[in-house]
């Protein structure tokens, strides 16, 4: 476990070392933070004070208020809180069934293989905003239909991506080798060849993370999302439009919080695929073997 | 006296950019003259290849070259890019050592063998065909017409290296340079390259830098040879006097440390320590910590020795040149010896092996052929005792290993192990009795998991037995390393922080962990260092009369085989065809094809290569989805007769020899000759 911190403090440290991801991390470290300790904080996403409707920024209102007099910052808080919530659920989801199927497929091959691919390949098919507003036509509006929608959306690119990987170290000697000396298929799949995997299934994680949260706010912005008077980003979007002319910072600064938030995951997700995926061959000289024969 | 085709003088190339710049040759002299061969031998890391390439300004830009490059009269270091290209097609030839990446496999070989020709306006586009065709029969290549127009896919190993060497030679360049040529091929094809090699050369008249690390080929090909160690050359000195009185000390240590075909099995006496990693280089002289003569000697510590003349043509770098005793390297007779009688209850017993794999094609992945990898193979492998299985790429050794450990499904024959059948085993009960059986991988690089601490892989097989405990846990992981010559302080690191050889002790710790009876050795030394090899080949015999181990050893270096093995089986095309007791196979080998392999070998001493004569074998293994019929080798085989493709040879008992052989013309080549290495005695064969 030491080492797992290790070399998790070592990639941290090496994020922080670029200018770009290091702004991404302490901006998404930030949200993050806020979000889980919003209970703490002098803000209340919820209290109206209608004769303070549609405040510009001030001292009191860093945001400004909203059309009910509330505290729009407040609801941005709250709101990161919901996002996160929606994304965190939705990669456990996706990666707690795609990583078991890629690796099970990779694994064994044959009919295995062509049937949990099939499935995949079905719920591949299925476009993400589509399935999501089908699966709240059933469960009604409510967080966990967008986070099991954008989950099971999000099966297939983790189950590829395991797959794809499980293929590549499946006939490496060092897997062969614990078979040689009698480990079962599934001590092999679980603690061999996953462990070399983590890398890209980690950097899907973050891709993930992004593609949950836009959608998450797409669909509130579409009016399906959570329900009021939870906030939501999406829905401070689609409310905040209707006042643009009067009160343009209600739909921009959430905005601009969630265009950072995508684009931070962005960055870091690019940053954190070059550094793990170059990482065995980022030695600081070149090795001998490297260099001659 | 000639003017030399290249002379270097005070080479220096570094890598890497500011602050830690790497130091990979450090200052190397040398001059190569028309129709000479000079060998550069070192080991992984010495800076042979890298000089090769900065000789004709192919290194990469991150590289820092110094000193100067005269190559028929022009400054490589300071002429302009035209300059060079033009020197490139015209005056200086490349063989490098993998022919399937040196062709561009989207373009006929005789455009490719044609190409630079073309460029460089000596060749008319339309006259390219011939005169590829015209190439290719220069190098032996049959149907040249033909094969002109093909792709490289449609070539053997073989057939492209001599693609190669044709493309090579096109230009009729004054130096070719060849990086390791025949170190991807086996050892009959390199037989069949190095003559084709040494052909052209004289023909042509070409000066030849050959860098290779087998001194088998060096023996065989050089005129002089060069010794790099650590970025620079150490000793230079005309071919027979370097294999007959080394003036290095590490010249001399790495004589000593290879196994050969022709000499007495005493213990290897391997050289101490790693090579040296370019840029953590020893102080003073970097052998010095691995010297036998300069370890730890004040001078040695303190200065570096210059390269400096040590009689007639030669040269040395060592402090005490001078003064090494005068000793030599010929080598000794080997007495012939009888392996002891087989036991009656063998530890391994394999009977009729077979594993075919289904060839399938088309849209519906319908069977429609087998390829019989291993077809019919038989051994046994008696408590203690070492048999090896020699033989070319593709002739189904590693496979037998495998299907014998389980790993691949055997399709027919029985194996029995320990007195039970463990064939068709389901997976519980093959656990249970793979614990007394291990593998050891070829690769040391590939077979530790990456991820895991050295310890906890050689941890692993306890656990996953759930003997860890039982077994003295930590202790016991200590006890392993401690028997395999590794540092308990080493124990919590990862395997990207070992060197080859460390790799592979380890890989024997992770075998040994559960006391196996049987230890099935893929190629175990293949992969490292020619100093490296002797360390491990003596730690894999000490633990054998330690622990009472037997051994199943897969290889193709028949050097090492004749040192390690008790008896000896030579497979061909997924058959076995002569297995003996190890002298009685290499003194009087009685089936063709073990004759040629032995004839091919090459031996490190310079003094037989003339009067030996070699059975050069045509061709080269056939697809073994397709199969010759009859004797599968009839196709090669210098003996063959009607008989053999109409009908396939029993394994069986030759004479009252301790040979079994199949081949319906089975026979030593000479009466009355022991000896196969001895000059002469092919002579009477070809």
């Amino acid at each position: 476990m030491s080492r797992f911190l290790r070399k998790t403090l070592s990639i941290l440290a090496r994020l922080m070392a670029s200018k770009g991801s290091a702004l991404a991390l302490i901006f998404l470290a930030t949200i993050t933070l806020l979000a889980v300790f919003a209970d703490f904080l002098p803000l209340n996403p919820v209290a109206q004070k209608l004769a303070n409707a549609l405040k510009g920024p001030s001292a009191t209102n860093w945001f400004g208020t909203d059309e009910l007099g509330r505290d729009i910052l407040a609801r941005v808080v709250f709101g990161a809180r919901t996002s996160l919530l929606t994304a965190g659920g939705a990669v456990a989801i996706a990666a707690l069934a795609g990583v078991p199927i890629g690796l099970v497929a990779g694994f064994f091959g044959g009919w295995r293989d062509a049937a949990l691919m099939r499935f995949v390949d079905v719920l591949l098919a299925l476009p993400a905003i589509l399935f999501a507003m089908a699966m709240i036509a059933v469960l009604g509006r409510s967080q966990a239909a967008a986070l099991i929608a954008v989950g099971l959306t999000g099966i297939p690119s983790f189950a590829r991506i395991t797959r794809a990987q499980v293929l590549t170290l499946r006939k490496r000697d060092f897997v062969t080798a614990v078979e040689a000396f009698g480990g079962t298929a599934t001590y092999n799949m679980f603690r061999t060849i996953l462990p070399n995997s983590w890398s890209p299934i980690f950097v899907q994680v973050v891709v993930l993370c992004s593609v949950a949260i836009l959608l998450e706010a797409a669909l509130s912005f579409l009016g399906v999302g959570v329900p009021p008077p939870t906030p939501s980003w999406g829905e401070m979007l689609r409310t905040g439009k209707s006042y643009l002319h009067e009160a343009p910072y209600y739909a921009v600064l959430p905005g601009i919080v969630l265009t950072l938030t995508i684009l931070s995951f962005d960055v870091l997700g690019r940053a954190l695929s070059g550094l793990l995926e170059g990482r065995r061959d980022a030695v600081v000289a070149p090795k001998a073997e490297e260099v001659t024969s | 006296m000639v003017d030399p085709v290249l002379s270097v003088r005070g080479l220096k190339v570094d890598f890497g950019g500011e602050g830690r710049s790497v130091p990979v040759v450090r200052g190397v002299d040398f001059d190569v003259y028309p129709n000479e061969v000079l060998c550069i031998v070192g080991e992984s890391g010495s800076g042979k290849s890298v000089t090769s390439l900065a000789v004709t300004g192919l290194l990469s830009e991150t590289a820092r070259v110094d000193g100067s490059i005269r190559l028929c009269g022009i400054d490589v270091t300071t002429a302009a890019p035209e300059t060079l290209r033009q020197m490139r097609g015209r005056d200086v030839g490349f063989i490098f050592q993998d022919p399937t990446t040196t062709l561009n496999p989207v373009l006929t070989v005789g455009r490719q063998i044609t190409e630079g020709e073309v460029a460089h306006g000596r060749l008319k586009k339309a006259d390219a065909h011939a005169r590829a065709a015209e190439l290719l029969r220069e190098v032996d290549i049959a149907d040249p017409q033909g094969r002109a127009g093909q792709y490289p896919h449609q070539f053997s190993g073989g057939m492209r290296q001599r693609a190669v060497i044709a493309m090579a030679m096109a230009g009729q360049p004054k130096l070719i340079i060849a990086d390791e040529p025949t170190t991807a091929l086996d050892v009959t094809v390199q037989a069949q390259v190095l003559a084709v090699l040494a052909r052209r050369q004289a023909e042509l008249g070409s000066a030849v830098i050959l860098i290779t690390h087998d001194l088998g080929v060096v023996a065989e090909v050089a005129d002089r040879v060069a010794v790099m160690y650590g970025g620079r050359i150490v000793e230079t000195a005309p071919v027979a006097e370097i294999f007959a009185s080394p003036r290095h000390p590490y010249t001399r240590a790495l004589l000593r440390s290879v196994p050969r075909i022709d000499t007495s099995d005493s213990r290897l006496d391997p050289i101490p320590g790693q090579p040296p990693i370019p840029g953590a280089l020893p102080k003073g002289c970097a052998f010095q910590p691995r010297c036998a003569v300069g370890r730890d000697q004040p001078l040695c510590v303190a200065e570096e020795p210059s390269l400096s003349a040590v009689g007639d043509n030669r040269q040395s770098a060592c402090h005490f040149a001078e003064k090494l005793p005068a000793e030599t390297m010929a080598a000794e007779p080997r007495i012939h010896a009888e392996a002891p009688p087989s036991k009656p209850e063998p530890l391994l017993a394999v009977e009729g092996l077979k594993v075919h794999f289904p060839v399938k094609t088309g849209v519906l992945r319908r069977t429609t052929g087998w390829v019989k990898a291993v077809d019919g193979v038989s051994l046994s492998v008696n408590p203690g005792e070492t048999v090896s299985l020699v033989g070319e790429s593709g002739c189904g050794k590693t496979t037998t290993g495998r299907a014998i450990m389980g790993l691949i499904k055997a399709t027919g024959g029985s194996i029995r192990f320990a007195g039970r059948s463990i064939r068709d085993l389901d997976g519980g009960a093959m656990r249970k009795a793979r614990r007394e059986m291990q593998y050891v991988f070829q690769d040391p690089y590939a077979s530790l998991n990456p991820v895991k601490s050295v310890e906890d892989i050689v941890a692993e097989p306890l656990r996953i037995h759930g003997i860890y405990d039982e077994m003295g846990g930590a202790r016991r992981i200590a006890e392993l390393f401690d028997m395999v010559g590794l540092s308990r302080t080493m124990l919590g690191r990862f395997p990207s922080e070992f060197s080859g050889g460390q790799k592979q002790r380890i890989g024997i710790a992770r075998a040994l962990a559960l006391q196996p009876k049987l230890l099935i050795l893929d190629e175990p030394v293949a992969a490292l260092d020619v100093s490296i090899q002797a360390q491990v080949i003596n730690l894999l015999q000490d633990l054998q009369r330690e622990l009472g181990l037997a051994y199943l050893f897969i290889a193709h270096n028949l050097s090492v085989v004749r040192h390690v093995s008790d008896r000896v089986a030579v497979m061909y095309l997924g058959r076995i065809v002569e297995e003996s007791s190890r002298d009685g196979l290499y003194d009087l080998p009685v089936h063709p094809y073990t004759q040629s392999l032995l004839s091919a070998a090459p031996v490190p001493d310079p003094a037989v290569r003339d009067t030996r004569r070699r059975i050069v074998l045509e061709g080269e293994i056939p697809n073994p989805a397709s199969p010759p019929t009859g004797c599968t080798f009839h196709p090669r085989c210098f003996r063959a007769t009607p008989l053999c493709s109409a009908e396939a040879p029993v394994f069986d008992r030759y004479l009252d020899f301790p040979t079994r052989t199949a081949c319906h013309h089975a026979g030593p080549l000479a009466e009355g000759h022991r000896n196969i290495f001895a000059p002469g005695v092919l002579e009477a064969a070809t």
